[in-house]
């Protein structure tokens, strides 16, 4: 077991065990995310209230959920960087930046969507719509940081305390604007005990926050690996790799 | 090393820094007629109602402060990275985040404490009343000193850029939120006639959070951007 984790750790076990379930969580993402869709647009039923316009949400929720667990991969494997100086934590949390903020975007764009037709307006000072956009801007100023920084290595540890920094913030931030002001509809499936949510409605919801979990996986372990042959583009595997036929 | 040596570097660097900054004074001067300036814009540009200038005279002031400080952060380690300073206080045998406190608590007195002193003005320009400039004081006594900590985290892992000044602010001025709010919004309720002690003992805690954990995240971007 942990043989195998230290072999993962290494950039080119890495890269080749990568591609190697790559394939497969890709299948497994494009299925999960068929079933979701189906299920959430033609079987679950129309909302009494909200008519069809509901049906964003299987996007909107899932994106949203997202867009904190990725951020907090991004602090957590940050923090393995800088602790145990793995090369590999640290490809994940630069890697994982770009798609937290696409995500939390996209969680923006569809509740700007949704929020038209339900709410009259495409956007409120709301606490939990402020919070997100401050997440938007935490991702950007990541980003940014990381891009500015030339040599690679220090970009990416001062962007995982820079992420670190940020994860500490973001309960303060939620709870000071959550205080600030309110007025977005309640939690309505962690109270498992009794859901206040249709269980037609709850399956494809579920299956698309999975697959939108795998497709955040395939992308970044695309993207880490991209970011692996581009940092060990000067050693013999990298160039075995690239000149064999 | 003994804890005495610990004090003593402490209060040396303290000084050094503070020394600096009164041989430049039109440096401490510069963020305080911002401050003053972003002010005066307001009324200007929203229109002179006594009644809306009071409403929302706590968020202009609190705002402006906010840019204040942001404006002033890179100086507190700018100058000791370009004259080579910075590098021996890191070969220094003392923890990098003491002497880093240090740093920040000077840069807090020569550009924060101003604001202080100079807020009840403006307070009585946009027609505060007299228990909201007293809260104003109060938060800013307790709000600013976040505003540098958590900047100077900022500007370490700045300080290498040849343009981290418009990097910094976006690093940063999200972190600034919670402040703001808390801040803000006790001036508000004390012009409302309500209690604000929730709001006070939010920004205390939000400080001590500051002054034990900043100083080594400091010391640990410093140790990155430098290395």
């Amino acid at each position: 077991m942990w043989h195998f984790f230290h072999q993962l750790a290494s950039p080119r076990y890495f890269y080749r065990f990568a591609g190697r379930i790559l394939p497969w969580l890709g299948a497994a993402c494009l299925l999960l995310m068929l079933a979701g869709l189906y299920q959430g647009l033609l079987v679950a039923p129309t909302d009494y209230q909200q008519g069809d316009s509901y049906r964003i949400m299987f996007i909107h929720v899932p994106a949203a959920w997202m867009s904190l667990f990725v951020y907090v991969v991004m602090a957590v494997s940050g923090a393995v960087g800088l602790v145990w100086r793995i090369k590999l934590a640290e490809i994940v949390a630069v890697a994982s930046a770009p798609i937290g903020a696409s995500f939390t975007f996209l969680a923006l764009v569809t509740g700007a969507i949704w929020g038209k037709p339900t709410w009259g307006t495409w956007w409120v000072w709301d606490a939990r719509l402020t919070s997100e956009l401050i997440l938007l801007f935490l991702y950007l100023g990541v980003i940014a940081l990381n891009s500015a920084i030339e040599d690679k290595r220090t970009a990416a540890r001062a962007t995982s305390v820079l992420a670190l920094v940020g994860v500490v913030n973001i309960p303060i931030i939620h709870y000071s604007v959550e205080w600030w002001n309110t007025l977005h509809q309640g939690a309505t499936v962690t109270k498992f005990d009794v859901p206040s949510i249709d269980l037609r409605m709850l399956i494809p919801l579920l299956l698309m926050a999975l697959a939108f979990k795998l497709f955040y996986l395939v992308v970044v372990l695309m993207r880490a690996r991209c970011e692996i042959l581009q940092r060990e583009r000067n050693t013999g595997w990298v160039r075995e790799l690239v000149e064999a036929p | 090393m003994s804890s005495a040596q610990l004090n003593r570097a402490f209060v040396v660097l303290l000084k050094r820094d503070l020394t600096l900054a009164f041989r430049r004074r039109s440096e401490m001067v510069n963020p305080l007629l911002f401050f003053v300036l972003v002010t005066t814009l307001f009324p200007l540009g929203v229109g002179a109602d006594p009644a809306l200038l009071r409403s929302i005279g706590p968020g202009i002031i609190w705002v402006a402060a906010l840019l204040a400080a942001l404006l002033s952060l890179e100086s507190v380690l700018r100058s000791d990275f370009e004259d080579g300073s910075l590098e021996q206080l890191m070969l220094s045998a003392h923890p990098l985040s003491v002497l880093m406190l240090a740093k920040v608590l000077a840069h807090w007195l020569v550009t924060g404490l101003p604001l202080l002193l100079v807020a009840p003005l403006l307070g009585l320009l946009l027609g505060l009343s007299g228990d909201a400039i007293v809260t104003l004081v109060q938060t800013l006594a307790l709000g600013t000193p976040v505003l540098s900590l958590v900047g100077t985290i900022g500007v370490a892992l700045t300080v290498g850029l040849r343009k981290g000044g418009m990097i910094l602010s976006l690093l940063v001025l999200p972190l600034y939120i919670p402040v703001l709010i808390f801040a803000a919004d006790a001036v508000t309720s004390t012009g409302a006639g309500l209690p604000v002690t929730a709001q006070l003992s939010l920004l205390s805690a939000l400080l001590v959070l500051a002054l034990s954990l900043t100083p080594a995240a400091t010391a640990a971007a410093l140790k990155i951007s430098l290395a």
